[in-house]
């Protein structure tokens, strides 16, 4: 049987991994590599780097750094931000990156999806999404997120995007609700499970993860087939082995550390 | 093992298998061509994409009839595999045939979410060599649409809807429908298998 997956993501910043709350402030949380293999040792089921700096400043992601992970770890992993066209993408994969995902580019130009489907499969293409509950009590797409001066709002619904997205070649979507993100009060299942009927793909949840009990909720009620968080990990709040311990308690599967 | 050919078939995972081996200690050669497998005594064909392309690549390369004659144990992976047997449903695609079967798409259904992506068990069919060392219900990557069926080469299948072969092995034709070199420990154990059994 398929196991849930617990992905930690590292915001990588100028090749460190930082954290910031609601998208500002980032802190310094360490070396990407050194937090890669302590994650891939404590048994991490993947690992996402997302390149914060890379998108809104309209420059790629440096690809030392991932030839440098893929190297070190023999745990699948995914790279985003500032991916825009095939060579790019080709660049990072042949770099060792499992999956790329993108983000505002797809946005921008939804032919991307089906360029990148296309040349690679769609196992390697995934779709994130950064998504905001408005005023009229629907979800809508933001952009460049990792710099809130030049966020966007592009008027697209999230779940218009999830259906679309999907029809265009992505194998996989990352929900990144951004109400809950950095709070730690909890997924926001409401939203994942509106996700969820509209995705047939895999979903993974992210924003919001503050305890154990969390992760359980995202899988339970919403159907994830994984969930991702960074700050709760990097500051040490949960330990990625205590947490498999606890949702294997709830019948919930997960890989074995 | 000193002389390990790693077949460049455009597929992207190329740099992660040849990691691993460099992880295992060996030093693979990357091959583009059926002079490149001479004197090989393992080779693999790693795979990332759609079956119609990878074989469209491996006949612009000419190595579609050496792979075929080929005497060195072989290991497919992911793609790879699939390329392995009679013919893919992915494009209606004629493969290697050097396994019997056809790989077809898998089913979705209630929380059977295709691609199949993620960790998943391996259920030990038949004893195999391959296996040496790994326990039953080992979990191991995988990221497909397209699965081969239960057959009698069957060494280990795994469950997403319905059993299909994760780890095949006729004589010294191999195959892993997941990725070993993104499978942990179970992932190298299997690789370090293939490059030291005897065939």
């Amino acid at each position: 049987m398929l196991s849930r997956r617990i992905i930690p993501c590292l915001d990588v910043r100028d090749g460190r991994v930082v954290k910031g709350v609601r998208f500002r402030d980032h802190v310094d949380m360490g070396d990407i590599a050194e937090l890669a293999m302590r994650y891939r040792d404590e048994g991490a089921d993947e690992l996402v780097f997302y390149d914060i700096s890379a998108s809104p400043q309209g420059r790629s992601v440096d690809h030392a750094w991932v030839e440098r992970v893929a190297r070190l770890i023999d745990i699948p992993f995914c790279v985003a931000g500032g991916i825009r066209d095939v060579e790019t993408a080709r660049r990072v994969l042949h770099a060792g990156a499992d999956k790329i995902s993108i983000n505002s580019p797809a946005l921008e130009r939804p032919a991307l999806v089906s360029e990148l489907a296309d040349a690679f499969g769609v196992q390697c293409v995934v779709v994130g999404i950064d998504s905001i509950r408005e005023a009229d009590g629907q979800w809508r797409v933001r952009t460049n997120t990792g710099d809130p001066s030049r966020t966007r709002e592009p008027g697209v619904r999230t779940l218009d995007w999830i259906v679309e997205a999907q029809r265009l070649g992505a194998g996989e979507i990352v929900l990144n609700c951004m109400d809950s993100d950095g709070v730690r009060r909890g997924y926001d299942i409401v939203q994942l499970r509106e996700a969820r009927a509209a995705c047939h793909v895999p979903l993974v949840a992210s924003g919001g993860a503050g305890e154990m009990l969390h992760f359980a909720e995202a899988f339970e009620q919403a159907d994830v087939d994984g969930a991702l968080a960074a700050s709760v990990f990097h500051g040490g709040t949960i330990a990625i082995p205590e947490l498999k311990r606890f949702l294997r308690q709830r019948d919930i599967e997960v890989r074995d550390v | 093992m000193s002389d390990v050919a790693i077949i460049d078939a455009g597929g992207a995972n190329l740099g992660s298998v040849c990691y691993a081996l460099e992880r295992l200690g060996v030093a693979p050669r990357v091959v583009r061509d059926a002079a490149g497998l001479e004197g090989a005594d393992r080779v693999i064909l790693p795979g990332v994409g759609a079956a119609p392309e990878a074989m469209r690549r491996l006949h612009a390369q000419d190595l579609v009839e050496p792979l075929r004659r080929l005497q060195a144990p072989l290991l497919g992976i992911c793609l790879g595999m699939q390329l392995l047997y009679e013919g893919s449903e992915e494009g209606d695609v004629e493969c290697l045939g050097l396994l019997p079967g056809v790989v077809r798409h898998m089913r979705p259904g209630q929380c059977i979410r295709i691609p199949h992506m993620g960790w998943n068990g391996l259920r030990i069919m038949r004893p195999s060599a391959l296996m040496d060392g790994v326990p039953e219900g080992a979990s191991a990557y995988f990221v497909h649409s397209y699965a081969a069926p239960l057959t009698a080469d069957t060494v280990a299948a795994s469950d997403h809807g319905s059993l299909f072969t994760a780890v095949v092995q006729r004589g010294r034709h191999c195959g892993a429908q997941f990725h070993p070199e993104r499978s942990a420990a179970t992932g190298a154990r299997i690789l370090r298998n293939f490059l030291e059994m005897d065939f």
